[in-house]
């Protein structure tokens, strides 16, 4: 499995964990650590959320601070901006991407403005979680990855970890950030693997990208669930020669602008591959970006490898619309061979 | 409508309805009541002409609303929590929000936007109903905090078809949050009709459906409002939860300056309410029959208003322009690279002007 950098550099005690029990192993320290953390969502209490995330945190840190709120999005997210604006710090749950509809008036007209409309007086460090992607058979508006839609807002920072590490890491760099974090947690990544995360406290600084692998020929952006899957496409590609410098973006807003540059200016060709639309989607934000820094230093056109600008599919067709690794392994020849 | 009879304490003339407050109301709490009438009506005015003269952008006014704005921010304790619409700055100046930073708003400027630095008073919500959550929301802070504080969030009668509207009341509800819901209902949302905007008789009724106590009050009787309003605040503070609390008013005036409400009422009607029910009127009654009335003391409140109001127009007029840098400073505690070079970018140009 992919492991980040820091991984091999941390010494600290560690546990062997998947990647929903490290974000509750995140949510489990920073409620010892600040009183003035707060959790909520639907069925994020005594069921402890749909994917287990919160298991067993209502028990141990009681209901005021695990708290089950009534089937409402714009309701709770609005409820946390008051709370934010009273001094809280609340983490909140939305069950499935899709469902954060219904709260992004909340979010693009207060989570994210607050700050600007009040000259820095009062600020909301929220987080909102969100279960994202598709690939694990759900029902309809269960397997969004519109997290275009959220870089494109100013005021929020958008994050979306590869693996458990990250995950945790992530997850408690966005609850010490004093300003709205967007924590897409790939839902087919949830149980797939498990690594070493280390049992305190520690960061994965929003901002930063990573490089999973080291190569020479082409460059592959990627995050999320994405990333296992442009892994297998380039150790198919070691088969023909062709070595791949694999990035793992993991904070979507910002971007990484200066690793992007490194690996364009050091491989020349560049293939992106993300789950969101074609369309708008961040892969033309990462071109625009090689556009501004790297021009002269690219050999092929940049390939991108997306979902398509259709909805997401039901399940029966989810694996038509999600990237497959034979199609990022065509864009990667396609690149390389220029 | 029967079951949720108009509450009065003063009627249109000015007389008891309800004495139970008579000793309450002597002639010191009775003068600040008008006072602060007076005080954001004379305001209302001035801005009005400063948007006539282009001085300032579109403004909102709010005759006619006087006194459930007054009533209501005078029940309120020093670190309670207000969250205001567009047309409720007569609440947030009565509640101690400043008053060239209030002009500073009409006229564009964010530092307008957050108008105390010693009260809890948001900024106004542009988007209908969505503020009534944050109230529920620092409502359960402070509870968490284990304070004694409240919230109030104004509304108008439009924002109870807000889907924002039910997730607030319904949330408050269920945490037992120490909140007020304080509905203005002046009858049209800009042009909309009370009728075509909903089938129910009364906005108090709709408290029924969250197990919480809904009151409908005559928003033109000050006095009313204001104990509607506190006694809603103790119960909260009790750990009894929400109230929403139904305030009848007439809009006197238009919707905004952008606004020509000819174009869908009978605006000569409106005229003739307003010689009948104006709130000013009403306690000016009210003070006479109770021998509390003075032209005397009246001009001296009068020009000592004048006198504010004038000073914070030259405030307002006064402030230095608008800082490029608030605009790229404030999205975030430290600025993304997008934002500062875009702010480079801008600044390479000279600025915007």
């Amino acid at each position: 499995m992919v492991m980040s950098n820091e991984i091999i550099k941390t010494k600290a005690p560690s546990q062997s964990l998947t990647m929903i029990q490290a974000i509750t192993d995140g949510l489990k320290t920073m409620l010892e650590s600040d009183q003035n953390t707060i959790i909520m969502g639907e069925d994020v209490g005594r069921n402890g959320g749909v994917f287990r995330a919160t298991d067993g945190l209502q028990e141990t840190f009681g209901e005021k601070r695990v708290i089950d709120t009534p089937l409402s999005e714009a309701g709770f997210v609005g409820t946390a901006v008051g709370m934010a604006l009273a001094g809280l710090k609340p983490v909140v749950e939305i069950q499935f991407l899709g469902f954060i509809y219904p709260a992004f008036e909340q979010i693009a007209t207060h989570v994210t403005r607050m700050r600007m409309r009040t000259l820095g007086q009062y600020h909301i460090p929220m987080v909102i979680r969100a279960p994202y992607g598709a690939g694990v058979r759900s029902p309809e508006i269960h397997s969004e990855s519109v997290e275009a839609l959220f870089t494109h807002l100013p005021g929020i920072k958008v994050v979306c970890p590869s693996n458990a590490y990250d995950a945790k890491g992530l997850l408690l760099a966005a609850v010490e950030d004093p300003d709205p974090v967007l924590f897409l947690e790939p839902m087919r990544l949830y149980r797939g693997s498990r690594v070493d995360v280390p049992t305190g406290d520690y960061r994965v600084e929003i901002g930063k990208g990573t490089r999973v692998q080291e190569g020479n020929d082409v460059t592959i952006f990627a995050w999320g669930a994405m990333i296992p899957l442009v892994m297998k496409a380039s150790e198919q590609m070691k088969k023909d020669g062709i070595s791949c410098d694999v990035i793992d973006l993991r904070s979507l807003y910002p971007l990484d602008r200066d690793l992007i540059a490194d690996s364009v200016q050091k491989t020349g060709r560049v293939v992106i591959v993300h789950e969101g639309h074609e369309t708008g989607g961040l892969g033309s934000e990462i071109i625009s970006i090689i556009n501004d820094t790297s021009f002269l230093y690219l050999k092929a056109p940049v390939e991108k490898v997306t979902g398509f600008d259709v909805p997401v599919p039901l399940f029966s067709l989810e694996n038509d619309y999600l990237p497959s690794t034979e199609r990022v392994e065509t864009a990667i020849r396609k690149a390389y061979t220029f | 409508m029967e079951n949720y009879p108009l509450y009065q304490i003063i009627d249109e003339n000015g007389e008891w309805v309800n004495k139970s407050y008579e000793k309450e109301l002597n002639e010191e709490k009775v003068k600040e009541f008008y006072y602060h009438m007076l005080r954001i009506r004379t305001y209302d005015q001035k801005g009005v002409a400063l948007q006539r003269q282009g001085r300032i952008g579109t403004y909102v006014p709010f005759p006619g609303h006087e006194g459930a704005q007054v009533g209501s921010a005078l029940a309120l304790s020093e670190n309670d929590w207000m969250f205001p619409t567009y047309r409720d700055h007569g609440a947030s100046l009565t509640f101690g929000a400043d008053l060239d930073r209030m002009f500073l708003h009409w006229n564009g400027r964010i530092e307008g936007c957050l108008p105390s630095r010693e009260k809890r008073i948001m900024p106004a919500s542009i988007p209908i109903a969505t503020h009534l959550p944050h109230a529920t929301g620092a409502a359960i802070a402070e509870v968490y905090k284990g304070t004694d504080n409240a919230a109030i969030a104004y509304f108008g009668d439009g924002a109870t078809s807000e889907g924002d509207f039910h997730e607030g009341l319904n949330i408050a509800s269920v945490f037992k949050a120490p909140v007020v819901f304080f509905n203005q209902n002046n009858g049209y949302a800009i042009s909309l009709p009370i009728e075509k905007q909903m089938n129910s008789e009364t906005i108090a009724q709709k408290a029924v459906a969250y197990g919480i106590p809904g009151v409908r009050v005559d928003g033109m009787d000050v006095f009313a409002v204001h104990y509607a309003v506190k006694e809603a605040l103790e119960r909260a503070r009790k750990g009894e939860g929400p109230t929403l609390i139904e305030a009848v008013v007439i809009r006197f005036g238009a919707h905004t300056t952008a606004d020509d409400p000819s174009k869908y009422r009978d605006q000569e009607e409106i005229n003739r309410q307003k010689e009948a029910k104006d709130p000013l009127l009403r306690l000016k009654k009210h003070m006479q029959f109770r021998g509390f009335w003075s032209e005397e003391w009246v001009e001296n409140i009068q020009s000592d208003i004048r006198t504010e109001i004038e000073s914070a127009v030259v405030k307002m007029e006064s402030a230095p322009t608008a800082n490029t840098d608030d605009m790229f400073d404030h999205v975030f505690s430290e600025p993304t690279w997008t934002i500062s070079r875009q702010k480079e970018q801008l600044g390479l140009m000279g600025g915007n002007r």
